[in-house]
């Protein structure tokens, strides 16, 4: 081929957005409360909006319950529990769970769609991530409803009876699977509380166990805010209390069951320490480093926001960091390629905000893409801060936005120092390509997951949960279904 | 023997074959045997495996043994399931064919229930048995050790005569659970249900290799899988003892594990799992 090509008109290079379809998703104008297997109007006939963060348009209108609609709710997961769920032979129990794995995985893009319109997040992420996991929770657990005698020698197992659970917005279906799918092979039934900013999938869901058969209260959905979650939280008749939400939060939490005998299990906040040696594979790692400050917006309480680069390839590092940030698809969730989505809520937008200002307050220095950011909705620049220090909010407080700060190291010792300079301990990344440097490591992190040359990975059968004030109890795995029977308190 | 429905049109008869590497050839040597119901009459005629075909059917289970072992525990759990799903939609055909070995209607569906339910509890392991038999040791060093059990490779399967579906299902869903390949001789004197059973599996997903039925004499069959060198394990919970003290002394030349020694026909535990696996324990240094 000749080399010297004809001339040509320069090519205009605009991107065309690659938009999901959102047809698939049907929306009521109207949501009630998810009781005894039947939506119904709330005692408090109070409604709130639930919006598209990435526009602000009105998705629909969702039920707020009070305290009557919370105690109707339990009694309908009583009952149930009584009337046959809690007797029933584990490998009937086993099939309703099998059933609604296969019916999630049917109805993942719809489910996948929804998800992005509710909550912000890019569609990629809830049709390969979200998704399929929930899916994928269902199905381990379904194989555990009657095999409970082998997963804890010694235990004769048996229900606690009523779990009230409550979940946050960043992966709500996902959550929901975490906290129904052990509940529910362990033979109990469940009041659960999504997070006001994204009832949505939690409610089609409930349409969805219906369809699989799943008998009447077994599984209550109410919606609303905080007085909700308080209103199950405080009810007599709930045996356990599941939380996945904030440190604070968490504290109220334990603080209101201080006098009762409910068990409790609290997955909360986190400030991840990613660190990276001179030795690591740098474009992997730089990929890991992304990956684990911008998935879901950063949304997420095991994010890996503090990014510890071991001195001698910190420039280079951070070179290539910014680089890479500069590719990033920040816009519509909707879009296919794109990488960040929109912020859930403006009160987290807020949040976000007010601790990037004090990070330029306190003297780190900051960086961001140039990248245009939709005119409605909520969204934040993908943000790196250099020059951090380990007493600056931004190295001590949970951001849980798309915002990654900066620190060096010299030496391993000095990396395990810092690392676990923390009251949280959900989470760690270590690259090297050294692997008994990596379990050398691990054994000194203080941390619930650590992941080694990868970050953010997730499955049904490997256990989740923190160290320190990040919470106590594991989800996922055989550990993930103590915490739902008798005997372990 | 329906030869004729009451309209007065021709049944269309089916031709029942051997299964071995996802397809339905008949036996190679040509040699076919009389399927008899419970008095006695003449139900179909049904393949005679030979030594070739075993070895044929050996060669297809080796093939799909490193792809069915790679696939994730969560991968194997779906198809398990997916052979349940579509057992349970050709139940009807399991429970007549049951019935004509001699089971009252009422059983021959509590049979087919039994065996849906079995292998959907088979599933459910595929992701879990690891976690039950593998763990962490404690060793006095810094070191990182790890037991995990992994397939044991190629399983010969004698299956019992009785329960034809149960029995099959029963000694076959904890060999491939894990991620062993099966070659299945079937019940000789009811070997419909599993030529059945081998068009399920042609429906499920199943890779083509990873389950084989051979359908003929087990009293023929069984010393060639036994002296087979390519064979890793052999189940003869269906062997009758003469065969199976044939098959024992085969097994000796490539050491075999030999499992189904105490002849439980339809036993459903996670240590049968166990019995086809390998335990691997991983050495790592912990430091710097």
């Amino acid at each position: 081929m000749s080399r010297n090509l004809p001339a040509t008109p320069a090519l205009e290079w605009s991107y065309a957005p690659s938009r999901e379809a959102s047809e698939i998703v049907e929306l009521e104008r109207r949501y009630g409360l998810f009781i005894n297997g039947k939506f119904r109007a709330p005692a408090s006939k109070k409604y709130f909006p639930t919006i598209n963060p990435a526009n602000e348009d009105l998705l629909a209108e969702v039920a707020e319950a009070n305290a009557t609609d919370v105690g109707r709710a339990v009694k309908a997961a009583r009952d149930a529990f009584e009337d046959g769920w809690g007797e029933m032979p584990g490998k009937e129990r086993a099939k309703y769970l099998f059933r609604i794995a296969r019916m999630v995985q049917e109805r993942s893009r719809e489910l996948a769609v929804l998800e992005t319109l509710d909550g912000g997040k890019p569609i990629k992420e809830s049709r390969d991530v979200d998704l399929p996991l929930v899916a994928a929770h269902f199905f381990y657990y379904a194989g555990w409803a009657d095999k409970l005698e082998y997963a804890f020698p010694g235990l004769d197992p048996e229900p606690l009876g009523v779990a009230g659970q409550v979940i946050p917005w960043n992966f709500p279906l996902m959550m929901l699977a975490w906290k129904i799918a052990p509940a529910l092979a362990a033979g109990n039934t469940v009041v659960l509380k999504p997070a006001e900013t994204t009832p949505l999938s939690a409610l089609t869901f409930a349409g969805l166990a219906s369809e699989a058969g799943l008998p009447p209260g077994v599984i209550n959905i109410v919606t609303g805010a905080g007085a909700t979650g308080a209103a199950l939280v405080e009810h007599n008749d709930v045996d356990k209390i599941a939380f996945t939400g904030s440190t604070s939060v968490g504290k109220q939490i334990a603080t209101a069951l201080a006098g009762s005998k409910k068990r409790l299990t609290l997955e909360l906040g986190g400030k991840a320490a990613h660190v990276i040696f001179d030795d690591a594979p740098m474009d992997q790692a730089i990929e890991g480093v992304i990956n684990g400050i911008f998935f879901n917006q950063g949304h997420v309480c095991c994010a890996g926001s503090r990014l510890f680069v071991q001195e001698s390839i910190h420039d280079r590092f951070v070179e290539k960091l910014k680089r890479r940030l500069s590719t990033l698809r920040v816009g519509d969730p909707l879009d296919k390629n794109t990488d960040v989505g929109a912020i859930n809520s403006a009160e987290q937008l807020a949040r976000i905000s007010e601790l990037v200002e004090a990070g330029q307050q306190e003297g780190a220095e900051m960086y961001q893409p140039d990248c245009v950011l939709p005119r409605n909705g909520f969204w934040f620049r993908p943000t790196l801060f250099t020059g951090v220090s380990q007493s600056h909010r931004i190295a001590q407080e949970e951001i849980f936005g798309p915002v990654l700060s900066i620190l060096s190291f010299r030496t391993p010792e000095e990396a395990v120092e810092k690392a676990n300079n923390t009251p949280y301990g959900l989470s760690a990344g270590v690259w090297t390509s050294k692997g008994s440097r990596i379990l050398w490591m691990a054994d000194r992190l203080k941390a619930g997951v650590v992941w080694a040359n990868t970050y953010n990975k997730f499955d049904p059968a490997s256990p989740f949960g923190g160290y320190k004030e990040s919470g106590f109890g594991r989800e996922g795995g055989r550990h993930g279904l103590l915490p739902y029977l008798k005997g372990v308190g | 023997m329906v030869n004729q429905s009451r309209a007065g049109r021709l049944d269309v008869r089916k031709t029942y074959k051997l299964y071995i590497n996802g397809e339905f050839p008949r036996s190679e040597s040509g040699r076919s045997y009389v399927a008899r119901d419970s008095e006695g009459e003449v139900l179909a005629r049904v393949a005679r495996a030979s030594r070739k075909d075993l070895r044929e059917a050996v060669r297809a289970a080796r093939t799909a043994e490193e792809k069915w072992a790679a696939k994730s525990g969560y991968n194997r759990g779906q198809i398990l399931y997916r052979i349940a799903e579509m057992m349970e939609d050709r139940g009807a055909v399991f429970a007549e064919q049951l019935g004509d070995g001699g089971l009252t209607p009422a059983r021959a569906r509590a049979e087919v229930s039994a065996a849906v339910d079995r292998m959907v509890w088979y599933a459910g392991w595929a992701d879990k048995f690891s976690q039950i038999y593998g763990n962490l040791n404690p060793v006095a060093g810094p070191f990182f050790n790890i037991s995990a059990p992994e397939p044991t490779g190629v399983v010969g399967i004698i299956a019992p005569e009785t329960p034809a579906l149960l029995g099959l299902v029963s000694r076959l869903a904890p060999v491939i659970v894990t991620g062993n390949t099966a070659v299945v001789v079937s019940s000789e004197s009811q070997p419909l249900p599993a030529i059945t059973f081998s068009e399920v599996l042609e429906s499920s997903d199943v890779p083509p290799g990873v389950i084989n039925i051979l359908t003929g004499f087990p009293a023929e069959l069984a010393p060639w899988l036994a002296d087979h060198m390519d064979v890793n394990a052999v189940d003869l919970a269906g062997a009758v003892p003469e065969v199976g003290l044939r098959v024992r002394q085969g097994a000796v030349h490539n050491v075999k594990r030999l499992v189904g020694t105490d002849g439980y026909t339809d036993l459903q535990s996670p240590y049968l799992i166990a019995a086809f696996t390998e335990t691997k324990t991983v050495w790592h240094p912990k430091g710097l």
